[in-house]
């Protein structure tokens, strides 16, 4: 183990995340979870009620992951490895919304072609 | 090779496989193979988070207008009752770090609890969906009493499917077929009521992108459900062990990593809860 142990007696394995921390988690979480369904009456906009949903639920996957996971009192490691899976399903959606927006322009070519080709 | 047969001076604790040095190592290497399998399951819902995005970036509005038919009350109480089963696991985790054997077995049998709530509204939710033909795609065949157009469909040439039911919602001869479909003579019935679009094309084109909302939905959530339904099987083993007391402070590596399971099945949710039920 990295930390010094402390003289109890199972202090070597893993490390215990207080009560009181788990039940401010949960609180917190209950509470953001009331705000983004509360978000969605206030009309922000499309685009930017979208975002505000993700950042949301992005602060309780990180409060989840912290407290409920561990991983602020975790080795560093692996929160390296949930990251890089978070930062490869990043690129992949990335690249994957470039790719198909770069066709979109084509698609609607296209549909209006085959309109105007056999009107009905 | 845990030496659990009764040897206390064998020169290592009894739970201790001879290929680590100490409890500690042994533990975190546990910790680290199971953030691994996690990774590969972000990864698996990440492909279908991929098709979520494609979907919604170039069909914003059928997103806007499916959306309606979930019921967000349900899936509100879903997040709920999935997060306390959350602090329950992590509080069971909590228990068995501090030797609670009790409290052990009642929050592992609490999250139980609360996974097959989760699992029961689930099903409510599906039921009601199969009964209105909301289902994925060409099977996507909303009912009637949605519509407010009753014309039935019979003017659809070429028919290649035998029709259910229900009369061919959206003239729709083959599943992915072209875009000739959009070229339906009629507005149709389209059995949607959609806010937004006005011409009949818009109509016909909308029911015909509908179904790729349910696909998506039906296929996300369906994972998801199936994911909680093996997180249920693994804390229903990990109850088992509780209740003939295998687990102690000394050696209790399988309830954090039920417990790390679960709670990526709450990460996950965490997510579709507000990109299916609450999109504005």
């Amino acid at each position: 183990m990295t930390t010094p142990a402390k003289p109890h007696a199972h202090a070597e394995i893993g490390h215990p995340v207080p009560m009181k921390v788990l039940a401010g988690t949960l609180a917190a979480l209950l509470l953001l979870t009331v705000i983004t369904v509360g978000a969605t009456w206030v009309d922000f906009g499309a685009v930017a009620n979208l975002w505000i949903a993700l950042i949301i639920a992005t602060i309780k996957a990180i409060l989840v992951a912290l407290f409920f996971m561990h991983l602020a009192y975790d080795r560093p490691f692996n929160a390296v490895v949930l990251a890089a899976a978070l930062f490869f399903v990043l690129l992949f959606v990335c690249f994957t919304l470039m790719d198909t927006r770069a066709y979109q322009d084509d698609i609607s070519a296209h549909r209006t072609a085959e309109t105007t080709r056999s009107p009905p | 090779m845990n030496a659990q047969t009764g040897q206390p001076n064998h020169g290592h604790p009894p739970h201790l496989a001879h290929h680590f040095h100490t409890p500690g190592q042994q533990f975190q290497s546990a910790v680290f193979g199971m953030w691994l399998f996690l990774a590969t399951e972000i990864l698996l819902f990440g492909g279908l988070f991929c098709a979520y995005a494609v979907y919604r970036g170039n069909h914003p509005e059928v997103f806007v207008h499916a959306h309606h038919y979930l019921d967000r009350n349900l899936g509100a109480i879903n997040t709920i009752i999935l997060l306390i089963s959350s602090f329950t696991m992590a509080a069971a985790v909590w228990a068995v770090q501090h030797g609670r054997q009790r409290m052990l077995v009642g929050m592992l049998v609490a999250t139980l609890v609360c996974a097959g709530g989760f699992i029961g509204i689930k099903a409510v939710e599906y039921q009601h969906k199969w009964q209105h033909g909301l289902l994925w795609g060409k099977y996507y065949q909303p009912q009637q009493h949605d519509s407010p157009a009753t014309t039935p469909a019979e003017e659809v040439p070429a028919s290649a499917e035998p029709a259910a039911e229900v009369p061919a919602a959206a003239p729709a001869p083959t599943d992915d077929g072209p875009h000739e479909t959009f070229r339906a003579p009629s507005p149709g019935p389209t059995g949607l009521v959609p806010p937004g679009p006005t011409t009949p094309e818009e109509h016909v084109q909308e029911a015909q992108n509908v179904r790729m909302f349910f696909s998506v939905y039906f296929g996300m959530t369906g994972l998801h459900g199936l994911h909680v339904i093996a997180g249920m099987i693994a804390i229903a083993w990990v109850l088992v062990g509780a209740l003939q007391g295998r687990f102690s402070p000394a050696y209790f590596t399988p309830v954090p990593m039920v417990g790390l399971y679960w709670h990526v099945v709450d990460l996950i949710w965490i997510y579709l809860f507000p990109l299916f039920y609450l999109i504005h």
